[in-house]
């Protein structure tokens, strides 16, 4: 276990903005991917039916 | 042969549609408990970098998308080839459906690398040969993906967008071997065939889980998308 509590995780040593920046984009862009590709899906079942 | 017929059986794009789908429910579920194993012992499990602290927990997603971005261009130009071959439909939707994958990993590894540039650099961004080679890979992918949409004819625009696929392929050798080829400020590769990696085996397989899970997210949601360009197209 590295962290000695919650908010030393978050702080990441200091760096807390670049690690938790490069995270939260990450993840903000796996879910743009992924809601596009469901509304790509409805609408082509849309028009198939 | 019994494997050629069923090679060109599941080339047809109807009996590869439902096959399609199963594969990507069981490669999304692998990768979210790959993705949940890999944020644990990057977190919890690898120690504290000697010399940059904890800025280096970017490595595990900064690394995997890399790695991502190349190889999704490579499938992507190879489908694209096949396509232009041998004029197989399902070759072309292959590389279509790929390459929105690609370019977000690629946009990720971009982002997640400037955020690690600044603080153990200085800077978000340098004109160096691997950081520079790999935007152009992003131009790549979107010049294709644009390419593809500006023509109407879907033959046309397959052929077009593989033609620029495959020519554009050159440039991920020039991405790969940057670090070796020029003085760059982007530090060599830290996992290789040829040599131990030079990392703590925690941290390795961190970002060997990462990059798993990144892979089986891009089959996933490649395959989810093909389905997607099967219905519209059929």
């Amino acid at each position: 276990m590295n962290w000695g509590g919650w908010s030393q995780f978050w702080a990441m040593g200091g760096n807390g903005f670049y690690v938790w920046g490069s995270y939260g984009v990450t993840v903000l862009a796996i879910a743009l991917e992924i809601w596009l590709l469901a509304r790509r899906a409805r609408r082509s079942h849309e028009a198939a039916s | 042969m019994s494997t050629a017929i069923k090679w060109y059986w599941f080339a047809s794009p109807q009996t590869f549609y439902p096959l399609a789908g199963r594969i990507a429910l069981v490669c999304a579920i692998g990768a979210a408990l790959l993705a949940a194993a890999g944020l644990y012992v990057g977190f919890f499990v690898a120690p504290t970098d000697a010399q940059q602290g904890e800025a280096y927990r970017i490595i595990f997603i900064h690394v995997a998308a890399a790695w991502m971005s190349m190889f999704l261009y490579v499938v992507m130009a190879f489908w694209a080839a096949i396509g232009l071959a041998f004029n197989t439909r399902l070759s072309a939707m292959m590389a279509s459906a790929i390459a929105p994958t690609g370019a977000m990993f690629t946009f990720v590894a971009l982002w997640t690398g400037a955020l690690w540039g600044r603080p153990t650099w200085g800077a978000y961004w340098v004109w160096d040969a691997r950081l520079t080679s790999e935007l152009i890979l992003l131009f790549l992918y979107l010049g294709f993906m644009a390419l593809q949409a500006a023509i109407d004819d879907r033959r046309r625009a397959d052929r077009a967008g593989a033609l620029l696929a495959i020519v554009g392929v050159v440039n991920v050798p020039i991405i790969y071997y940057s670090v070796q080829w020029w003085n760059t400020l982007h530090q060599g590769a830290s996992v290789s065939l040829t040599r131990a990696p030079s990392m703590a085996t925690t941290m390795l397989t961190g970002m060997l889980l990462m990059a798993l899970a990144f892979w089986l997210y891009s089959i996933a949601a490649a395959l989810m998308r093909v389905r997607c360009i099967i219905r519209e197209r059929e």
